[in-house]
């Protein structure tokens, strides 16, 4: 016998307003029990106290949780996150590839995770080799004969690099202050050279996605300190003028820093070094997969030429007489030190890992896979969107919104349409050169079949955008556990903390 | 190669659907000579893990570690004990391969942890706001005086002598380069310096760190009125969060901007990194303030959820106008330490302060025994300054030689004959009462 029950209203919200394994969960000051705590402390001895009668006189304010439901909180927070361990991340120019977890094993080894950084350099002596010897590796890669570790970020290596430059050119007496800088750049390039006094002034990119050779040429002179490039540039690909451009600014006694975000698409192939460069970051976070941790930490070493090692900044790792040594202090022309001890350790580990399970002849696959990943998905996608510029790319590929032009829908609403796909999206609205750009890096780490099933969702995405459902981008992301959210809002009225009146205020 | 899952039938049919030849071939816009043909030499091919785990492992084994040595190093980095479930947690892929959260509806765990945090940066330091971190306390440190460079309109700091070298350095080399004074006032060992003296029309902000580099505890409260009243902005550093724990947090002494290296919660020593830089300030400087901060806002439905705001201060948007060319913050290190500052909680936190303190003092008494060896300090948290017979870095390498890691010799931070004799020492809740005993014994042979 069948039982017909009532039909199920299915669109009624729930009970405790989850959704099955998507979980709400309040802040953690919302599950404050005064009293409860997620350690267990030895009691404190007898002592006489020496605070200079500056004890604190109030709380501070912090919430009381038990170990269980501290685990509980952060397990649910994470399942709101996307990350790479899921599925395809093709954010353009960020290099969201697998992060081998040897790596994460191998930076938590005794002897490496609990050494301090003021230990004699005597009982450190595996480290400074470490450092080493992936600074070997770097230059070695890099064809460029020094590198300076301390950088703790891109950003950070751009700082180190500029700054070298500008040590290199004040210690000649000729100071400079105009730096050269693609329109298609980072925008941390413009905002280093800025920050230390540069008067930026940009370049336009030509008809092929590339720097426009003659109007690079046409604002050389005497007051050029240099100019900032990324090689292969934003729009993901090779800038083939790259030997006259380090010719040019050469000839007009200037430096070529090159922005290396993008050395995944070379690495094992192409050495900076060979193309005159100067001065080059490495984000240790991207080519060399030290995991990118929701936004860090990064690690950005600069790799530099024989003419501007001499101002490479403090510390640096020397062969002493007896074994490694650390060089903090230094009479000589560095530039001074720009970080607390020694450079992002923890990073250099993982990126020795990384570079030692993948050898000579897996660097290269590394940089010849993605670069024919992205290829796939280029021609895979060449008839559904609108490629931004032809011919072949680098690591990654680069689309124009034309595709998406007089139906209603954006790049942005594209983008969130992606995400109930289930995937990234990938960059949007960068690089600034491009109308409504959509930058897709899809990495090497990503087989055949997984692309084929990502090119399927973008192919279907386009179509139905082509087809004249606006709306539904329009509203999209639906099965998030939140929909989009107002970033104007936030900006107008910032609430950047919790205060038990604000969260009250928007639960009513 | 175990993490590239391309096969050679798989590259021939890609290959073909992209019309190129070979995958050489797509590299037909490098310059003629400087593609190369082979691989690298000198790096061996790719290693099974076993054998990564054993190259590197013998570099780790030519190391003390500070687990494996009794050890009483400081100077602005510290030993604590770090509960199991913060490294857990921050392994869980989720938060560990994710990006900077700028697509907020798949990021809201990251946003989320980030506003808790801030949350927790603020309450600690006694501030209004704090941002979602920053590299180290050093670079935070440099930030915060670009940034009241930028308030105050003017472009001479004062640095106090009992600020950590290094981060007084970092300052001195932005200010030697960005176009901003630095006055440097001399080593303060004894914890008497005065600051006000060096106020004057063209100083946007002082610089002072509590407790100091040589661990003496100081009440801002009378510099910070001298220092608003000249115009200017105090800014204060804590190279030791979990001081925060038992003393009276530097937005009670009237502190505009304070700068913290986070360290000591939840992430290891690591030989000097990744750390984390907090960095908080007084609500109506917010929009001066550098890196990224997340805000409360709601969705379409109407629920509460976060995103990254006030952009329009950063490098993305605004390139040459930005406050900082900061992109990359301290993620991951900031969860390992919103985690563990949620596992203390109140009483947590409190306990472990007091036992720091506790620890510290009573070594403190020991040493002060020791022939040879003067305490200067009269307060201090977890960390103190002794007055050698010697010269501390040759006695450290002596205490090495025994496998006892016997504290920071102020000399290898700043060289010359001024600081030769200091020695930094640091007790925290690691520390046993057979390493105090060795500490003891090894000082008392190395300074016969």
């Amino acid at each position: 016998m069948t039982t017909s029950n009532p039909p199920i209203n299915t669109s009624a919200g729930t009970i405790s307003g989850n959704r099955g394994l998507q979980l709400e969960e309040p802040l953690i000051f919302e599950m404050d029990v005064p009293g409860r705590s997620g350690v267990d402390l030895p009691d404190v001895p007898k002592h006489k106290e020496r605070l200079a009668g500056m004890k604190r006189k109030g709380a501070v304010g912090l919430p009381g949780l038990a170990e269980s439901q501290v685990v509980r909180h952060y397990t649910k927070l994470s399942q709101k996150n996307y990350a790479i361990d899921m599925s395809v991340y093709p954010l353009g120019s960020c290099t969201m590839k697998h992060n081998p977890r040897i790596n994460e094993k191998i930076a938590r080894l005794p002897g490496i995770a609990d050494l301090h950084p003021m230990q004699p350099v005597s009982t450190v002596q595996g480290a400074l080799e470490l450092i080493d010897t992936l600074a070997h590796w770097l230059k070695t890669l890099t064809g460029m004969p020094a590198v300076a570790m301390s950088p703790a970020a891109g950003a950070h290596g751009e700082l180190c690099g500029m700054l070298t430059i500008r040590a290199a050119q004040l210690a000649k007496g000729d100071a400079r202050k105009r730096i050269l800088v693609p329109e298609s750049a980072h925008g941390t390039n413009p905002a280093t050279a800025a920050s230390i006094g540069y008067e930026v002034d940009p370049v336009p990119a030509d008809e092929r996605g590339r720097v426009d050779l003659a109007a690079f040429k046409a604002k050389l002179g005497p007051d050029v300190a240099g100019t900032m490039i990324t090689n292969p540039n934003t729009c993901g690909l090779f800038e083939n003028d790259i030997i006259d451009i380090a010719d040019a600014v050469h000839g007009a006694g200037g430096y070529f820093y090159c922005d290396g975000a993008n050395f995944n698409a070379i690495v094992g192939r192409v050495r900076p070094g060979d193309l005159g460069v100067d001065a080059m970051h490495i984000n240790l976070h991207k080519t060399f997969s030290t995991p990118h941790g929701g936004g860090g930490p990064g690690s950005g070493p600069v790799v530099l030429s024989e003419a501007l090692a001499p101002y490479a900044p403090l510390p640096y790792v020397v062969h002493g007489a007896n074994g490694f040594d650390l060089v903090e202090h230094d009479g000589g022309k560095s530039f001074g030190r720009l970080k607390g001890f020694h450079g992002q350790m923890g990073m250099f580990s993982r990126a020795l890992s990384y570079i030692l399970s993948h050898g000579a002849d897996g660097l290269r696959q590394v940089s010849g896979d993605a670069v024919l990943n992205a290829n796939y998905l280029q021609a895979s996608l060449r008839s559904d969107l609108s490629v931004a510029f032809p011919g072949t790319c680098m690591h990654e590929a680069l689309f124009n919104d034309d595709f998406l032009e007089g139906t209603g829908v954006t790049t942005l609403d594209f983008a969130k349409a992606m995400i109930d796909e289930g995937y990234h999206p990938m960059t949007m609205y960068f690089p600034l050169v491009v109308h409504g750009a959509l930058l897709m890096e899809p990495t090497e780490t990503e087989s055949k079949d997984g692309l084929d099933r990502y090119i399927e969702v973008v192919q279907g995405l386009a179509r139905r955008a082509k087809a004249g459902d606006a709306a539904y981008f329009h509203g999209a992301p639906y099965h998030t556990p939140r929909r989009r959210l107002d970033e104007t809002l936030a900006a107008r009225q910032p609430i950047l903390r919790w205060k038990p009146e604000e969260t009250k205020k928007a639960a009513e | 190669m175990r993490f590239l899952p391309l096969t050679e039938p798989d590259r021939k049919a890609m290959l073909a659907k992209v019309g190129a030849p070979s995958v050489e071939s797509l590299y037909a816009d490098v310059p003629n000579g400087a593609l190369l043909t082979a691989p690298i030499t000198g790096l061996s091919n790719h290693m099974p893990e076993m054998e990564v785990e054993r190259f590197i492992g013998a570099m780790a084994q030519k190391n003390i570690g500070t687990n494996a040595a009794p050890s009483f190093l400081g100077a602005g980095a510290y030993r604590h004990h770090i509960p199991a479930a913060v490294d857990h947690l921050i392994q869980r892929g989720e938060f560990l391969t994710s990006y900077t959260p700028y697509q907020p509806e798949v990021a809201q765990g990251t946003l989320q942890y980030l506003f808790e945090f801030q949350t927790q940066v603020a309450l600690l330091t006694g501030m209004d706001v704090a941002n979602a971190s920053m590299y180290d306390g050093a670079t935070a440190t440099t930030e915060a005086v670009a940034m009241a460079n930028r308030i105050t309109r003017r472009k001479k700091a004062v640095i106090s002598g009992g600020l950590h070298p290094h981060y007084r350095e970092v300052v001195e080399t932005h200010g030697r380069h960005t176009g901003f004074e630095t006055v440097s006032a001399p080593l303060d060992a004894a914890g008497k310096e005065d600051l006000a003296k060096h106020l004057g029309p063209d100083v946007s902000c002082v610089v002072v760190q509590n407790p100091s580099f040589f661990g003496h505890i100081h009440d801002f409260t009378k510099l910070a009125e001298a220092v608003h009243a000249a115009g200017a902005l105090l800014i204060v550093a804590v190279t030791e969060v979990v001081s925060l724990g038992l003393l009276t947090p530097p937005g009670e002494m009237g502190a505009d901007i304070v700068v913290a290296e986070g360290q000591s919660i939840g992430n290891p020593l690591g030989f000097g990194g990744p750390y984390v830089g907090l960095f908080a300030v007084r609500e109506k400087f917010v929009r001066q303030m550098p890196g990224r901060v997340t805000g409360q806002t709601t969705d379409v439905d109407g629920r509460r959820g976060w995103v990254l705001t006030l952009s329009t201060r950063e490098q993305h948007i605004r390139r040459e106008k930005a406050t900082s060319n900061i992109c990359t913050n301290s993620g991951l290190c900031a969860l390992a330490f919103t985690i563990h500052m949620t596992l203390l909680g109140e009483a947590g936190l409190n306990q472990l302060a007091a036992l720091n303190h506790a620890t510290a003092s009573n070594l403190a008494d020991r040493l002060a025994t020791v022939p040879g060896v003067k305490l200067l300090n009269e307060s201090f948290f977890n960390e103190f300054t002794l007055e050698l017979s010697k010269p501390a870095i040759g006695v450290v390498e002596a205490l090495a030689k025994k496998r006892i890691l016997g504290g920071v010799p102020v000399a290898r931070l700043v060289p010359g004959k001024e600081a030769e004799k200091l020695l930094l020492i640091a007790a925290t809740e690691l520390t046993t009462e057979a390493e105090m005993a060795a500490l003891v014994a090894g000082l008392k042979e190395v300074l016969a």
